[in-house]
């Protein structure tokens, strides 16, 4: 369980995010969700220990963010963000092989390149293993990414918009991804989104923001109403049953 | 608590071999023996880097032992040729030492700034031994070289530009927000404020003060002094250890910030660490024969495109030996071609700064 | 503006009157007032003026506040150019110099912003790092010719800014800056529309290139002829326009004037100082500049972070 209480980061004297009291359940996928500026970004790196606070502490599975050593958390929850360039030039294994450091300090077992292997095949990335990163399209890339912070290992994966960049094939790719590694890995992760209606088709959870706070939580057949969706988002929004489930519609 | 982590996430892999898709790991699992992640992806890449590196060791020795050897005036093996060989041989100590350091501190510090095309004199090093030595002359005349040369000398300056770098970055690093470039940036300032302080003071010089100051404030393989030779290798030999200790998470440091910490390094911590080592590293090389700035820029930049490997236990013996190779190399050209080995600096200076331009020319993201 | 107007004034008056030459007392005061007090005072406004307002056009055509000519290099070509001349043609007038001097501070700031146009940037900070360094990069070649023809003390006194020399005869090339402020005034708006990129600027019907030469073409002008006639004022146009912003925002057009009377003013009372604290000695103005802006800098970074 991930646990917010009272977490809260000024940048200007009007602008701040929170104070946020947020529990993320264990298991399945949550997503965050709202506006631009919402700060959904901000509350992920805070979550993931890239930023610092002002105020209120964050416990990941019992263990505070901002005590814990970074080696230790490293184990528990692992966080990727929107972007991700490197001066070294890498392989795909090489990158997935680093999700390995916090438990092998670099030396790999084979215990280590097992799951290494299975981190690239879960992904399907076996057949690209041995290419270079700036060999690869984007949405080859951003799976890579993913398939290193799968061998990392952690029961908490934090995922900063994964979508971004991605086309609608892609896209959909990576959500199918994510939601088997949650139902069969038992990993618990949170996402930011942008399109509602990946969160309402993907996630478990969702948890709405607004003006760095949060709005609304709880399951996508409880967000996925007209009258919430429309407040958090500020435009009308009716909502579907579509043939594949509740869809928003804002056009 | 990692145990139990451990056990909980194992729990899912093994129970993955009942459905589809887990069986298709499955069979990827029969060839596991054949994917390793080892730091050189292929058979060929790692063929191509051992070669490499035979090849740069044999150019190495090659120009050590012509540095040593060639155009020597006595008979090989009679003992006026040992004793050429020996007063040669310091340079090429001098040599070895300096593209050590030079090698070494410039590829670590590329890779904690996340940049190539830094070199570490960017952190206003140069500007203070400058001032220092132009000082010493300003105070002392002529004489205020020679009271610089001698052990204590040499480690008290060692100590100021250490102490130096130690004070800027403990400060400016370690508060909150504290941004690495900003803090390069201010070395670089303070380089400006120190560089301008000299140059006040050069113009008070007589032009034969001038003239011995100069010699040393032009990185120059003859400025070494054999005293203390001992103890810069000792230096540089500690530090070389500590950062090559240090290699496993300079591998990580060189993938940014938010994937080092990620991984669960101590981000700031592991930069400040570094940036002490790197800094003990250029005091020893510009106190040892003076500045050169575009060296290590040079050495860095041949071995990251000859090496093509992220690891840095690779790299850092790669880069040592393309600098014994450039600085012998040139040395020895320009002594026995060129008749000019007191210009070995500043030719390296401006081959380097082109290399830089060129560089930076055809790049396209920073 | 009025007060700002009257300290200057001010300034400019004691710059007039302070020296070790008493005009008043001395039989030839009023001609020694006009061949070193009158020059000398000129001089300080047109290269404070000039420089700073240098730093500002810079920092409008690369959206970047960390860029000046000390920090593109566009000194140390001007200084190359500078050796150069004094090699070939040692016996040419101070035209030549200048104009070669502009040639090659012209070509250092091409090659700058041809550079800042290939790359993507993901930091400001790093801009003035690589003009640093592509600075150093100029700085080592001037160094080894200078090394090789025995030059490298006099490059050395020339470029290190001052106005000591500054008398009545040496001073009017430096009357050409008027220009380059006067061109900047007016210029000023097509700078920040061409600060906001290649596209924006063709966008709103503007000709791109044109303006960026005509920016990189007074630069190296004012550069080029401050570098010859006085010497290097390194961090002038940085300090300055960011000083300004600091206290009057971000509005580049309506700062202008404030940088020019803020480059004045500081140049003027870092020339006092030089003049003053050693007397009858000087401390050239470039050291105190130096040490001033390097201070100054440092507080506005570390405040800024």
């Amino acid at each position: 369980m991930i646990t917010l209480s009272s977490v809260l980061r000024r940048y200007t004297s009007e602008v701040a995010i929170g104070p946020v009291n947020l529990e993320i359940q264990q298991g399945g996928i949550t997503a965050l969700v709202g506006p631009n500026g919402a700060g959904k970004s901000t509350l992920l790196t805070m979550i993931g220990r890239l930023m610092g606070m002002d105020a209120g502490s964050i416990t990941v599975a019992g263990l505070d963010v901002s005590k814990t050593p970074s080696k230790e958390l490293a184990k528990t929850i692992s966080i990727l963000r929107q972007e991700n360039h490197f001066v070294t030039r890498l392989t795909v294994r090489q990158l997935v092989g680093f999700g390995r450091f916090p438990h092998s300090g670099g030396r790999l077992t084979v215990e280590d390149e097992r799951i290494i292997s299975q981190a690239i095949d879960f992904l399907h990335l076996g057949e690209l293993e041995s290419r270079y990163l700036d060999e690869l399209s984007g949405g080859q890339r951003q799976r890579a990414y993913v398939a290193m912070v799968l061998a990392q290992d952690t029961d908490y994966v934090l995922l900063d918009e994964p979508l971004n960049n991605l086309d609608m094939q892609h896209s959909v790719q990576m959500m199918q991804h994510l939601k088997r590694a949650a139902t069969e890995l038992g990993k618990t992760i949170v996402i930011v989104l942008h399109d509602i209606n990946f969160a309402g088709h993907y996630a478990d959870h969702i948890c709405a923001l607004k003006h760095g706070e949060v709005v609304a939580l709880g399951t996508p057949e409880e967000i996925m109403v007209p009258e919430t969706l429309s407040a958090i988002f500020n435009t009308p929004i009716d909502v579907i049953d579509g043939p594949r489930g509740l869809l928003a519609c804002y056009f | 608590m990692s145990a139990i982590t451990r056990q909980e996430t194992s729990g899912p892999h093994q129970d993955r071999r009942h459905d589809p898709v887990a069986s298709r790991g499955g069979l990827f699992a029969e060839t596991d023996a054949h994917r390793r992640s080892g730091a050189l992806p292929s058979r060929r890449a790692a063929l191509r880097y051992w070669i490499v590196l035979a090849v740069l060791a044999v150019l190495a020795a090659a120009s050590v032992l012509g540095t040593l050897a060639y155009d020597n005036p006595m008979e090989f093996g009679s003992r006026g040729f040992w004793l050429i060989a020996q007063m040669r041989a310091e340079s090429i100590i001098v040599i070895v030492v300096v593209a050590f350091c030079q090698a070494i501190a410039t590829i670590a510090f590329q890779t904690i700034t996340n940049n190539r095309i830094l070199t570490p004199s960017v952190m206003g090093f140069e500007s203070l031994y400058r001032l220092v030595q132009t000082s010493a002359v300003y105070v002392l005349g002529a004489a205020g070289i020679t009271f610089l040369t001698g052990v204590g000398q040499f480690l008290l300056q060692i100590a100021l530009m250490v102490g130096f770098a130690a004070l800027l970055y403990g400060w400016l690093l370690a508060r909150r927000g504290g941004n690495l470039q900003i803090t390069l940036l201010v070395g670089i300032v303070l380089g400006g404020g120190l560089g301008a302080a000299a140059t006040f003071m050069q113009r008070l010089l007589t032009p034969s003060e001038f003239d011995i100051l100069t010699a040393r404030l032009i990185g120059s393989i003859a400025n070494a002094d054999t005293d203390y030779l001992g103890w810069a290798i000792g230096l540089a030999g500690v530090t070389g250890i500590l950062l090559w200790a240090q290699a496993g998470r300079l591998n990580v440091m060189a993938l940014g910030r938010d994937t080092a910490i990620n991984l669960g390094m101590a981000h700031r911590r592991q930069m400040i660490v570094v940036l002490l080592l790197v800094s003990a590293l250029m005091a020893v090389s510009t106190a040892l024969v003076g500045p050169l700035t575009f060296l290590g820029f040079l050495v860095a930049m041949l071995a990251y495109q000859l090496g093509d490997t992220y690891d840095h236990r690779l790299l850092f013996p790669l880069a040592w030996l393309i600098g014994v190779v450039v600085l012998a190399g040139s040395y020895f050209i320009l002594k026995h071609v060129f008749y000019a080995e007191g210009s070995v600096g500043i030719i390296i200076e401006v081959v380097g700064g082109t290399f830089f331009l060129v560089y930076i020319l055809r790049k396209g993201r920073l | 503006m009025v007060v700002g107007l009257l300290v200057v004034g001010g300034l400019v008056v004691a710059s007039l009157f302070v020296g070790q030459y008493d005009i008043f007392g001395a039989e030839d005061g009023a001609q020694m007032f006009a061949i070193t007090r009158i020059p000398r005072t000129i001089a300080l406004v047109l290269a404070g003026a000039a420089m700073a307002m240098c730093g500002l056009v810079m920092q409008m055509i690369t959206q970047n506040r960390f860029v000046e000519p000390t920090t593109t290099g566009t000194t140390e070509w001007a200084g190359l150019g500078l050796l150069l001349v004094m090699i070939v043609a040692p016996g040419s007038p101070l035209v030549v110099k200048m104009i070669v001097a502009v040639i090659t501070a012209f070509i250092g700031t091409s090659i700058f912003f041809a550079f800042l146009q290939r790359i993507t940037l993901r930091s400001s900070v790093i801009v003035p790092i690589v003009g640093i360094m592509l600075g150093a990069v100029v700085g080592a070649v001037s160094t080894f010719i200078a090394l090789q023809t025995d030059m490298l003390q006099s490059l050395g006194i020339w470029f290190a800014g001052s106005f000591t020399g500054i008398i009545q005869g040496k001073y009017e090339p430096l009357l050409v800056v008027i220009v380059v402020v006067v061109a900047v005034f007016v210029a000023a708006d097509r700078f920040t529309a061409a600060g906001l990129g290649e596209e924006f600027s063709t966008n709103i019907g503007l000709d791109y290139r044109a303006v960026v030469l005509l920016g990189t073409g007074l630069i190296a002008i004012a550069t080029g002829i401050v570098t010859v006639v006085v010497g290097n004022l390194p961090f002038l146009g940085l300090i300055v326009p960011n000083i300004v912003s600091m206290f009057r925002g971000d509005d580049l057009r309506s700062n202008l004037p404030w940088v020019a009377l803020t480059g004045i003013a500081l140049v003027t009372v870092c020339d006092l100082l030089g003049r003053t604290i050693i007397a009858p000695f000087e401390v050239p103005v470039s050291l105190i500049l130096a040490v001033v802006g390097a201070v100054v800098f440092i507080a506005l970074i570390v405040r800024r972070s």
